[in-house]
């Protein structure tokens, strides 16, 4: 939950809402981008960003280096394969296959 | 050193080891106590425990671990509360999974979901939101809890219930707030601390201006560290140069994900929705001043506290948990006399025992379990 884990946004999926589709590992969820984007970077340049995401919201842009190794060390920690449970159980209780 | 070749630069780790050891040696004859330093992110202290952070380091260096886990610090009576929402009619209770076993003083939710209470873990409190959508024929609580790092995800969550017109979606708000939880800790009178490994998540949100305090007015370093181990050796660094060179600063380790003053979007959304209490009830440490946050009345639609009764009764932790000591560093898990023995990360008592990020469930995984049990028995 505190760690977060890196994705790439693949595709933005609602721009009022500033909602984006994040491939995170192989598994696709909507992430909440507003915290991400200003200005200098609307919601419609999004695509491709790696990201760091908590809870489903996207609060740090990352370079995709630095993804990389973080997802490695998550692994490690066996965050990563928490995170992706957490996501898939999320997504089967409201019906929506990921 | 066998654990140094995981590292991303094993070259590095060695070079700042090395380093680290030079400086101990050189300030530790000046000193009759080791050199304490807190980790006040839960984050951190999963990784120092996987990667044996703790023993490839001098033993002059005492890591504390602090109360910066949000699972481990909920108290009893705030869970019974979740419990006594869960069990209302026409309900549906959603929570992070890591929140399902803390116990509470009847049971925890994994045992109220069993005898029947509708609760359903959720990855995002956007999730919850949607159940909300999808069942507006019932309500929707989220069990909101965490530091800064997770507050603007459920502010914003609030705020896109109200743009979208939602009224069976609410927040049991349980936010705490990392600035007067490291003042208590500075103000405990049975606590020595020399520096601070600050959280890299939450002051990737507030920044690094909020902690001036620390340098300023109790003059102890404070380095914002990632949780990489290399992140953390190169923070325990640069604690331990501030403390050999007589500096006490703010220093920013982790400025690859922390700007010096945090994420804009999020801090005002937190500002919009939320509000100080007059205090908050921490588990093992009591209660402190302005240490969580409440919604604000603009939002009482959505708050939970203000939508249903909740019972808000104050329980005592039980007598045998020494989890306040172990939180402020005072004694270490092993210490606590069920330690491994009534409580265990299968059957917890404390909290602290619940989460990977929880110190006594940290050392009862990568702890040497044997050695601890020899020391407490031969006390
Ligand atoms: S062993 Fe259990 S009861 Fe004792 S301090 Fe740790 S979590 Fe608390």
């Amino acid at each position: 939950m505190c760690l977060g884990i890196p994705g790439q946004i693949v595709e933005i999926t609602d721009k009022t809402r500033k909602l984006g589709l994040v491939d995170v590992s192989g598994v696709k969820r909507e992430v909440n981008l507003a915290c991400i984007v200003n200005e200098e970077h609307p919601v419609a340049d999004c695509v491709g960003d790696w990201v760091l995401v908590h809870v489903g919201f996207a609060m740090s842009r990352i370079d995709e280096a630095e993804a990389a190794e973080t997802l490695k060390i998550l692994e490690q920690l066996g965050e990563v394969q928490d995170e992706l449970a957490a996501m898939r159980a999320s997504a089967e209780a409201l019906g929506k296959a990921s | 050193m066998k654990y140094v070749d995981e590292f991303r630069d094993p070259e590095k780790a060695k070079f700042l080891l090395r380093e680290i050891d030079k400086i101990v040696a050189a300030i530790a004859s000046e000193r009759d106590r080791p050199i304490s330093i807190m980790e006040v992110c839960g984050g951190h202290t999963h990784s120092i425990f996987k990667y044996g952070i703790e023993t490839i380091l001098p033993d002059a260096i005492e890591l504390i671990h602090g109360p910066g886990c949000p699972v481990c610090v909920l108290p009893m009576g705030r869970v019974d509360d979740c419990v006594a929402l869960a069990e209302m009619p026409n309900m549906i209770f959603t929570t992070f999974g890591d929140a399902m076993r803390v116990p509470g003083s009847r049971k925890s939710l994994m045992q109220a979901r069993a005898e029947g209470a509708d609760v359903r873990m959720v990855y995002s409190p956007l999730d919850a939101l949607e159940l909300a959508r999808q069942n507006p024929e019932k309500e929707v609580v989220f069990f909101g809890l965490g530091f800064e790092t997770t507050m603007p995800s459920t502010a914003l969550t609030i705020l896109q219930g109200e743009a979208d017109g939602i009224s069976n979606f609410s927040l049991f708000c349980n936010h705490i707030t990392i600035i007067p939880t490291i003042k208590a800790i500075l103000d405990s009178p049975d606590l020595q601390l020399d520096g601070f490994l600050g959280p890299g998540h939450v002051s990737m949100v507030i920044g690094t201006d909020p902690y001036r305090f620390i340098s300023e007015h109790y003059k102890r370093p404070l380095v914002v560290a990632g949780f990489e181990p290399l992140d953390v050796l190169h923070s325990v660094w640069m604690v331990l140069k501030q403390i050999a060179e007589g500096r006490a600063e703010i220093e920013n380790q982790y400025n690859r994900i922390v700007p010096d003053d945090g994420n804009n979007v999020a801090l005002e959304s937190v500002s919009k929705v939320f509000q100080l209490r007059e205090f908050f009830e921490w588990r093992g440490l009591g209660s402190i001043d302005h240490s969580g946050v409440r919604v604000r009345d603009a939002y009482a639609a959505y708050d939970a506290e203000k939508k249903f009764s909740v019972p808000a009764i104050k329980i005592a932790d039980p007598k045998s948990c020494q989890c306040g000591e172990v939180l402020k560093g005072v004694i270490k898990p092993w210490d606590c006399k069920v330690f491994g023995r009534a409580c265990k990360p299968e059957t917890p008592l404390g909290a602290l025992m619940v989460s990977s990020e929880g110190a006594c469930a940290a050392y009862y995984q990568y702890g040497d379990i044997e050695k601890i049990h020899e020391t407490t028995d031969a006390a």
